[in-house]
C-alpha cells in the first residue's frame, strides 16, 4: 500500500460498537469482523479523506511510537482488510 | 433449560421470511411444502417490533429473505426501520419485479447489501430452473441497479445436477456483473429441493471438480471477488455446522411469525415452535422449547457425544438426521462417522446416475396437494 494511498470503507462496510457485547465489529456482507480498539481508531481515521502517511502520523503522534512501527502493523491490517474486500484504497 | 440456567449467547443474525410468495418456481427451493399463505403474514408493525427487539438482544444482520421480500408492499419501510434499529440490512432477492422507483427507496432507507440469485450463468438455463421466462433480464438489471448505487452485490448461485456445469460461468457472470462476493451454493435438499432431489443429485466426480473450480478461482481472484461455497452434504466427509449450531448464532422466522433454529425446523415432529406474535424474541431465544431442544452438546449420542469436533460442526444438521436417519437427535448421516452415511453415499450415486425425472416447480398449487 503506497503512502498517498487513501484508504475508506466502502458503502456496505460498517465500523459499528456492538453495546451488546461491548466491543468494535466491523458489518459486511455476510460476515462479522471482531475489531480490537487500536483497529478501530486506525479504521476511524480512513475516511477516505486522510492518506496513508497522515494515518501513520496521526497515530505516531497519539501513541507516542515509532512511525515505522506503526506503519508495519497498520499497513498489514489494512492490506489484510482489502483483501477481504472491506477496505478500498 | 431451566428457567434459571444462565442466557445462551445472543444471536448473531436473525432471517426474516417475510412471505412465501415468490415469482419463481425454482425446484431447489429450500422452503417448506406447506407454503404460508399471504393472509397469515405478519403485519408491518410486528416486524418492526421484531426488529427492535432483534437488535436489543445482539443481532447484528438481519436477512430479509423469503420467499421473495420485495413481494411485501411494505419493504422499503421495514429496511428503514430495521437500519434504524442499527442492523446491517441484506435483501435476499430474486431481481425479479423490484422496479427503478422501489429500489431507489430501498437505498433510500438504508439498505446495506443485495444478495441475488441466479438460477442459470445464460439466460436458457436462468430461466427454466427458475422456471420464469425473462427473469434473466431482470436479473441483471437488478444487478446494475445494485451496482450503480455503489452498494455490494453478492451473486448466489444454487448448483445442482442442471446448471453444475456452468460454475465457471457463474463466477465469470459475477465478475461481469462487479459483484463483490460471489456464494456457490450446492443444493441442500431440504422443502422442494428433497422433493426433487432425484432430478436433481449430480454424480460426485462433477462435484468434486467443481469444488476444486471454485476453490482455484478464490484464490486467483482474492481481493477482487470474494467467493463462499455451501458444501454438498451427500459427498461432505464431516457435516455442516447447520445454523452455527442450534440456536447458537441465528433465528429463522417464517412468514406467520413462527421462530424456529432453522428454516427446515418445523419438518422435525414434536417440537413447541413460539410465535413472535406472542411472545418478545428475548423469551424465544431464551427459553423456547424447539430451541432448546438441541441446544449446546448435552442432547448428543455417540458417535457425536465423544466426537473431537462435536463443537466445530455441532452434530450437523438435526433436519437431516430426522429425514435420512429418522431421528433428529441421530448423527448427521452427512458425517462419515455415521452409520448411515453409506446408505446417504448410495442413494445420491443411484440417483445421479438415473435418469433426472420430472421435476416439481415450487408453487402453491402444488403445496396445497401435500
Amino acid at each position: 500500500m503506497e503512502p498517498s494511498a487513501k484508504p475508506r470503507l466502502p458503502r456496505g462496510v460498517k465500523l459499528r460498537h456492538d453495546d451488546v457485547r461491548q466491543r468494535w465489529t466491523l458489518l459486511a456482507p455476510e460476515r462479522i469482523f471482531e475489531v480490537d480498539g487500536t483497529a478501530a481508531a486506525v479504521l476511524h481515521l480512513c475516511d477516505g479523506e486522510r492518506d496513508l502517511a497522515a494515518i501513520i502520523a496521526e497515530l505516531a503522534n497519539r501513541y507516542s511510537a515509532p512511525p515505522a512501527v506503526i506503519e508495519k502493523d497498520v499497513v498489514a491490517m489494512l492490506s489484510d482488510l482489502k483483501a477481504k474486500r472491506v477496505l478500498e484504497t | 433449560m431451566t428457567p434459571h440456567a444462565p442466557p445462551p449467547a445472543p444471536p448473531i443474525g436473525v432471517l426474516v421470511e417475510l412471505t412465501h410468495r415468490c415469482p419463481l418456481g425454482c425446484p431447489h427451493c429450500s422452503n417448506p411444502l406447506k407454503l404460508e399463505r399471504p393472509a397469515a403474514e405478519l403485519a408491518t408493525e410486528t416486524w418492526k417490533r421484531v426488529f427492535s427487539e432483534a437488535a436489543a438482544l445482539g443481532a447484528l444482520h438481519v436477512h430479509l429473505s423469503g420467499g421473495e421480500p420485495t413481494a411485501r408492499r411494505d419493504i422499503a419501510e421495514l429496511v428503514r426501520h430495521a437500519a434504524e434499529c442499527g442492523l446491517y440490512t441484506n435483501l435476499i432477492t430474486s431481481g425479479v419485479g423490484v422496479s427503478e422507483t422501489l429500489w431507489g427507496e430501498l437505498v433510500e432507507a438504508g439498505l446495506d447489501h443485495a444478495q441475488l440469485s441466479f438460477q442459470g450463468a445464460d439466460e436458457g438455463t436462468n430461466d427454466r430452473l427458475g422456471h420464469y421466462d425473462g427473469a434473466w433480464a431482470k436479473k441483471r438489471a437488478f444487478a446494475a441497479m445494485v451496482t450503480g448505487a455503489g452498494l455490494p452485490l453478492t451473486v448466489n448461485a444454487v448448483v445442482s445436477r442442471p446448471n453444475l456445469h456452468q460454475v465457471g460461468a457463474f463466477i465469470d457472470l459475477a465478475l461481469e456483473l462487479g459483484a463483490r462476493r460471489l456464494e456457490v451454493a450446492h443444493t441442500q435438499y431440504y422443502g422442494w429441493a428433497l422433493r426433487n432431489r432425484a432430478a436433481l443429485m449430480p454424480p460426485r466426480k462433477e462435484t468434486e471438480e467443481a469444488i476444486k473450480l471454485v476453490e482455484e478461482a478464490r484464490a486467483k481472484l482474492k481481493g477482487k471477488l470474494v467467493i463462499d461455497m455451501v458444501v454438498p452434504d451427500y459427498y461432505a466427509r464431516y457435516p455442516k455446522p447447520c445454523a452455527g449450531g442450534w440456536g447458537r448464532l441465528a433465528i429463522n422466522v417464517s412468514p406467520s411469525g413462527k421462530a424456529m433454529p432453522c428454516h427446515a425446523a418445523e419438518t422435525i415432529p414434536g417440537l413447541e415452535f413460539w410465535n413472535v406474535r406472542e411472545r418478545p424474541l428475548a423469551e424465544i431465544w431464551r427459553l423456547s422449547p424447539a430451541f432448546n431442544a438441541f441446544r449446546g452438546t448435552d442432547w448428543m449420542r455417540e458417535p457425536c457425544r465423544s466426537c473431537e469436533r462435536r463443537e466445530i460442526d455441532w452434530g450437523g444438521c438435526r433436519c437431516q438426521a430426522l429425514a435420512l436417519a429418522g431421528d433428529a437427535a441421530a448423527t448427521d448421516p452427512a458425517c462419515s462417522k455415521s452409520p448411515h452415511h453409506a446408505l446417504i453415499e448410495a442413494t445420491a450415486a443411484a440417483e445421479a446416475a438415473a435418469d433426472a425425472g420430472a421435476i416439481r416447480w415450487r408453487s402453491y398449487k402444488e403445496a396445497v396437494e401435500v
